[in-house]
């Protein structure tokens, strides 16, 4: 299956022409980083909130 | 009490920028905002990796290394963008001593420090193959360690502090006086005889590769920096909820989430 006409196959294009190291580790670890920063945006939105909910009630009195 | 800051619930004759400048108003204002940023977000970097790595052709001196460009650039510019911002709501607060804008600098220097070390990640793994040595002591990439480490001292500091008013006119001195930084790390390649290539965005290509490089490059870039404000939203939101948990606002916004 040709992917685009730069790339003939699939392993040829996570070959990325002998680079491939480069290229996808360049590429895992900024998706790796911004996940990290979103799960730990998302846990600490959480704890923010089930500390005020602990300090205020669930009521929200 | 006339002033809109201070009742949020009072119907607005007028707009008034000052009328978000509470966090009592600017809460539900940058819950209401991060989803469409997030949204954008995934749509402009999904279309710059389209653009970057099947449309985009190989290029001739670098072979498919070259492809690192469009995450690299994206992110030293974030890098270099939200050390700005994060100063200037540093002066702001030291100058109007307004909670909003140094909580605002507080929720910008993770998301900063997380863009420097990507360009710095992304540029050791794109320094290998081209110059044959994954780090340099050149000016560019010694100003943007240096961006690394004032991101890094503005949170420890921050964090060494206990008293949350204190800490922010602590942060906002550091942040302001290492702003100096920034033109140091843009302007580096032009002042002294670098490694680093000059600018990014060449005219001696072809112009019909040039512009789908250009383009992917620019999307991501975009893409990031939707990304930044969603990400600089929600953790400005758990700051103010934080901070200013006593107060009514915060209790009445709990009783609304729980």
């Amino acid at each position: 299956m040709s992917l685009s006409s730069y790339w003939s196959s699939f392993d040829a294009f996570i070959a990325m022409g002998g680079y491939g190291l480069y290229v996808w580790g360049s590429y895992l670890v900024t998706a790796a980083g911004l996940a990290i920063e979103i799960a730990l945006l998302v846990a600490r939105r959480r704890r923010t909130l089930s500390m005020l909910a602990h300090l205020h009630g669930s009521d929200g009195k | 009490m006339q002033s809109p800051a201070s009742t949020p619930d009072a119907p607005r004759t007028r707009f008034s920028w000052t009328y978000f400048a509470s966090p009592a108003t600017f809460y539900p204002l940058a819950g209401a905002m991060i989803p469409w940023f997030a949204a954008a977000a995934a749509l402009l970097c999904a279309a710059g990796l389209y653009v970057g790595l099947v449309v985009a052709p190989t290029d001739a001196t670098q072979g498919d290394s070259y492809r690192i460009i469009f995450i690299h650039v994206g992110a030293a510019w974030m890098s270099m963008f939200l050390y700005v911002v994060m100063a200037f709501w540093a002066i702001i607060g030291l100058a109007w001593n307004t909670r909003l804008a140094a909580m605002m600098s507080s929720a910008i220097a993770p998301t900063g420090a997380l863009f420097t070390f990507l360009a710095l990640w992304t540029g050791a793994l794109w320094g290998k193959p081209t110059w044959g040595a994954w780090w340099v002591w050149d000016a560019r990439l010694t100003s943007e360690l240096i961006l690394l480490f004032l991101y890094i001292g503005f949170m420890a500091l921050q964090a060494a502090i206990d008293d949350p008013r204190r800490a922010d006119r602590a942060g906002a001195v550091l942040a302001i006086v290492g702003v100096i930084n920034v033109p140091v790390i843009y302007f580096s390649v032009q002042w002294w005889n670098t490694l680093h290539q000059g600018s990014s965005v060449s005219m001696t290509r072809a112009p019909s590769m040039a512009a789908t490089m250009v383009l992917g490059m620019i999307l991501v870039a975009l893409g990031f920096w939707m990304y930044s404000i969603a990400a600089v939203l929600s953790r400005a939101r758990s700051i103010m909820l934080e901070r200013e948990r006593r107060t009514d606002w915060v209790i009445t916004e709990v009783g609304k989430a729980a």
